[in-house]
């Protein structure tokens, strides 16, 4: 029974900077906190997914209301925002890879470029949201739709609404997260030997750009 | 850390891939392919996001475990819709006189 | 346990995770996962007592065929906050936030989880979907059945159903970051040795329970937020009337409440695999197939979620493959309840309290489980569906089952918890009433529910009465069979005897630190170099074979 109880690793002084009092070694840290982000972004996956479902049942119960509603939203919008996110995701990747390389200057302007690409996408969402009120094209009470088959292009405005506005949630949160980033670039906080922050929260930001992806061809033009 | 450092130049080529099927998508999307239209659009979607996970998300370079977390969050997600959809295809096959067929949506 | 030199013991005893600091401070905001452990042990009870009340008022009121105690209005706000209680805040944070906590790092030979302050994070969002949803019970209560079904919530209802549903919702994140921190540390963070095949199988179920709660709950999430945003702007996602379809809002909530009945079942099947070799002095029978049947009911459970809907439009030939796909479910849990019955075969059996618990399991499990192979059969279905069958089945899993292991659980650990003894005989007495208690409670509804006696009414017809007053008579002596711990256990924590480090000669990695563990857990990192659960008769049990 005592065997199994034997002492080796003595790690009390053991311990690198930055390796949280829990784990062994700087490895052990680096890949549980990947790990963690990996299945949060799991997560998030089936978040949106049962929204994609919805999304799928509707569509095949409405194919024609659905073709009437998307020629209503604004094409040029959603394929300039989808350039926008596809841009933030490449300085994103390149922060990373600063970070790694350890070019603090640039790891710092990549941030602020991905910071800027991503509210330039709010910008341009919170448009076509003023838009679409304008338009009496908002579900609810003030909902009006000129044409024929109101009651299912609304489903397909609360589908629009529900899944945009949880990704620009999303982004809204990416941002936030961006600027922890930032102080801490700023205070060169992030090294060859330790860039683990940045990596993780890139899988974020690209997530996020992974969701959009799938939203512009689903809501603008199919 | 030793984790892997993936050169500018792959960076480049891969965002300059993702802008291409962007293009790609919205000229698709100009010509009309009935059911088609659909298909190419989300394949294309899924192309560009693969790229994304593959590339920008280290995927490649990733632990096996990493790859596993990618699977199995796909596999998952297509049991959601899968078998939702089964419901939902074979709705219209009920023998007649359950009585459903008073349900107002599916009229 | 002679191994330890008497100085490190005395060093060790005198500074512990519980007498490391008394403010509040250092209780509100550690991040030592035993002292999380306590703060959920506390605020689940709570809980526990809360439910138990709406359950205890839902009996009262069944005791007579009118509806006298409760308007039938009340009566319908009183059963949804019994079942939205006990599910969302008892019953799926119950083993895996108060055992699972304390003991998955240090079974594995780790100092915490790890992410220890997402761990904290993950109790605050506990108590704060709590807090709401008392305030939701406070100004209105909610009236919709703990399902929520649209378009009744969503339209129709008078309840604070906005309210209520966030407080569930925020209760899934809590139990997401749970199921996230367990899996990351079970994969990364065990002690040099601790191969998969030598991990325990409270270990392997926790690991199974975490995939579901990450995989499922984010469903429900985002189901209850269209719901709530259907609700509050009028807008149509289910409402039929706006062109939607509320069996999809089924759907989606049944991919995740259906495994969620796992969430709620394979943690406690966890504490029994290691209650049950632990008390038989015999290493389990088959590990390789409890852990995997583990799994296989994780992964299982996401296919047979259509079996809630046979009655609701669901497609015929959806349900037949649901039904098909829920009969299999019923596999691995068979295996499980066979291995446990073999690995006591034989065993030298030590009937104390936990065992007398985990029998009590084995029995009433295989009681709600094979009932649960009657409901998925879709012609039966037709005719028991929404009737106190289903309820009675359903209570002999969560209750007789789920309720069964953490109690189990509790005793077994509790000495290692607290470093306290307990009157065994008080808690064997416990052990027997809730045992009789239960059984005299459900048994009656599986008739009632055969008979034709709905669910979810105030009122009856007089035929059902003599089984109504057996079934609250029973729900009585269940009570008594809940209190009675209350006070033994505060006697223990006040005048027990001193535990030792093992007091059951049990294996295992927690067994082999002081009771109570010092707050680093293991002051040098452990190394394991022997099999899972190497009891003595391991050998003989191979001759045997
Ligand atoms: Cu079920």
């Amino acid at each position: 029974m005592s065997d199994a109880h034997v002492a080796t690793v003595d790690q009390a002084h053991a311990h690198e900077a930055h390796v949280a009092h829990q784990f062994v070694n700087a490895r052990q840290q680096y890949e549980s906190g990947n790990l963690g982000m990996w299945l949060f972004l799991q997560t998030e996956i089936m978040f949106f997914g049962g929204m994609f479902a919805a999304y799928g049942v509707y569509r095949a119960w409405y194919p024609e209301a659905f073709k009437i509603a998307s020629t209503a939203t604004n094409v040029p919008l959603g394929a300039f925002n989808t350039v926008v996110l596809i841009v933030s995701s490449l300085t994103m990747a390149l922060a990373v890879q600063s970070a790694q390389l350890g070019k603090q200057k640039r790891l710092v302007w990549m941030i602020i470029l991905t910071m800027l690409f991503g509210a330039a996408f709010l910008g341009v969402k919170a448009i076509e949201y003023t838009e679409k009120w304008h338009h009496h094209h908002v579900p609810g009470p003030n909902f009006i739709w000129e044409k024929e088959g109101g009651r299912e292009v609304q489903i397909l405005y609360c589908l629009y609404f529900a899944m945009t506005g949880m990704h620009a949630l999303h982004m809204v949160i990416g941002l936030g997260i961006m600027t922890w980033l930032l102080i801490a670039a700023l205070k060169g906080r992030f090294s060859p030997s330790y860039y683990n922050p940045v990596e993780i929260c890139g899988l974020y930001w690209h997530f996020v750009d992974i969701v959009w992806i799938f939203l512009f061809p689903l809501l603008y033009l199919i | 850390m030793e984790g892997h450092i993936t050169p500018t130049k792959t960076y480049l080529a891969v965002f300059f891939a993702l802008m291409v099927c962007t293009v790609l998508t919205y000229y698709v999307w100009t010509i009309d392919l009935g059911f088609f239209n659909v298909v190419v659009a989300l394949g294309i979607a899924v192309f560009k996001a693969s790229l994304v996970v593959t590339y920008f998300m280290h995927v490649k370079w990733s632990p096996i475990l990493s790859k596993i977390t990618v699977a199995i969050s796909v596999i998952f997600l297509g049991i959601l819709l899968l078998l939702t959809s089964m419901d939902y295809a074979s709705r219209q096959w009920v023998p007649r006189n359950v009585g459903w067929e008073n349900y107002p949506v599916l009229k | 346990m002679t191994d330890h030199s008497a100085e490190v013991r005395h060093h060790v005893e005198e500074l512990n995770y519980l007498n490391n600091g008394w403010s509040w401070k250092s209780w509100l905001l550690t991040v030592d996962h035993k002292r999380i452990a306590i703060l959920y042990l506390i605020s689940i009870t709570v809980f526990f007592v809360v439910g138990g009340i709406f359950a205890g008022l839902v009996r009262l009121e069944l005791l007579t065929p009118q509806s006298d105690l409760l308007e039938p209005e009340t009566y319908n706000k009183v059963f949804t906050l019994h079942g939205i209680v006990m599910i969302f805040f008892f019953l799926i944070p119950s083993v895996p936030a108060t055992l699972g906590n304390f003991l998955v790092p240090i079974m594995i030979g780790a100092k915490d989880l790890a992410f220890p302050k997402i761990n904290l994070l993950s109790w605050y969002l506990y108590v704060i979907a709590g807090l709401v949803g008392i305030v939701g019970i406070i100004t209105g209560g909610v009236e919709t059945g703990w399902t929520f079904y649209t378009p009744y919530s969503s339209t129709y209802s008078n309840g604070n159903v906005v309210t209520v549903a966030m407080a569930a919702f925020i209760a899934g994140f809590s139990s997401i970051l749970t199921g996230l921190n367990f899996i990351v540390t079970i994969h990364k963070m065990r002690a040099p040795g601790l191969t998969w095949g030598r991990l325990p199988l409270f270990i392997w179920a926790h690991y199974a329970t975490s995939l579901i709660q990450l995989l499922g709950t984010p469903v429900l999430a985002i189901t209850l937020v269209l719901m709530m945003v259907e609700r509050a702007f009028r807008v149509g996602f289910f409402d039929p009337a706006l062109g939607g379809d509320p069996v999809l809002f089924q759907h989606l909530f049944w991919f995740y409440s259906h495994p969620a009945v796992y969430i709620m079942i394979l943690p406690g099947m966890g504490v029994i695999s290691e209650i049950v070799t632990c008390f038989s002095k015999k290493s389990v029978f088959g590990y390789p197939f409890i852990a995997g049947s583990s799994l296989a009911i994780a992964i299982l459970g996401f296919f047979v979620w259509g079996h809630h809907m046979y009655v609701a439009g669901q497609s015929t030939y959806a349900s037949l493959v649901f039904s098909l796909i829920t009969f299999a479910v019923a596999v691995p849990s068979a295996v499980k309840v066979f291995n446990w019955t073999a690995t006591m075969y034989k065993g030298s059996i030590r009937y104390e309290t936990p065992m007398l618990y985990a029998m009590g399991f084995i029995g009433l499990f295989t009681i709600g489980g094979v009932t649960g192979v009657v409901c998925a059969t879709m012609g039966i279905d037709l005719h028991i569906h929404d009737t106190y069958f289903i309820v009675a089945h359903f209570h002999y899993v969560m209750v007789g089952g789920m309720v069964m292991a953490f109690m189990g659980g509790l005793h077994f650990w509790w000495p290692k918890i607290t470093g306290k003894m307990y009157d065994e005989n008080w808690a064997k007495l416990s052990a027997a009433l809730v045992f009789v208690g239960f059984n005299l409670t459900f048994f009656p509804q599986f008739i009632l529910g055969y008979l034709g006696m709905p669910r979810r009414y105030a009122a009856y017809p007089e035929e059902f009465q003599v089984l109504h007053v057996l079934s609250t008579a029973g729900a009585t002596v269940l009570a008594a069979g809940y209190l009675l711990p209350a006070f033994y256990f505060t006697d223990s924590i006040l005048r027990g005897k001193k535990a030792p480090a093992n007091p059951y000669n049990a294996k295992g990695l927690e067994w082999q630190i002081p009771s109570p563990p010092p707050t680093e857990n293991f002051l040098t990192t452990p190394v394991v170099t022997e099999e899972v659960y190497a009891y003595a008769e391991a050998k003989e049990e191979k001759a045997l074979v």
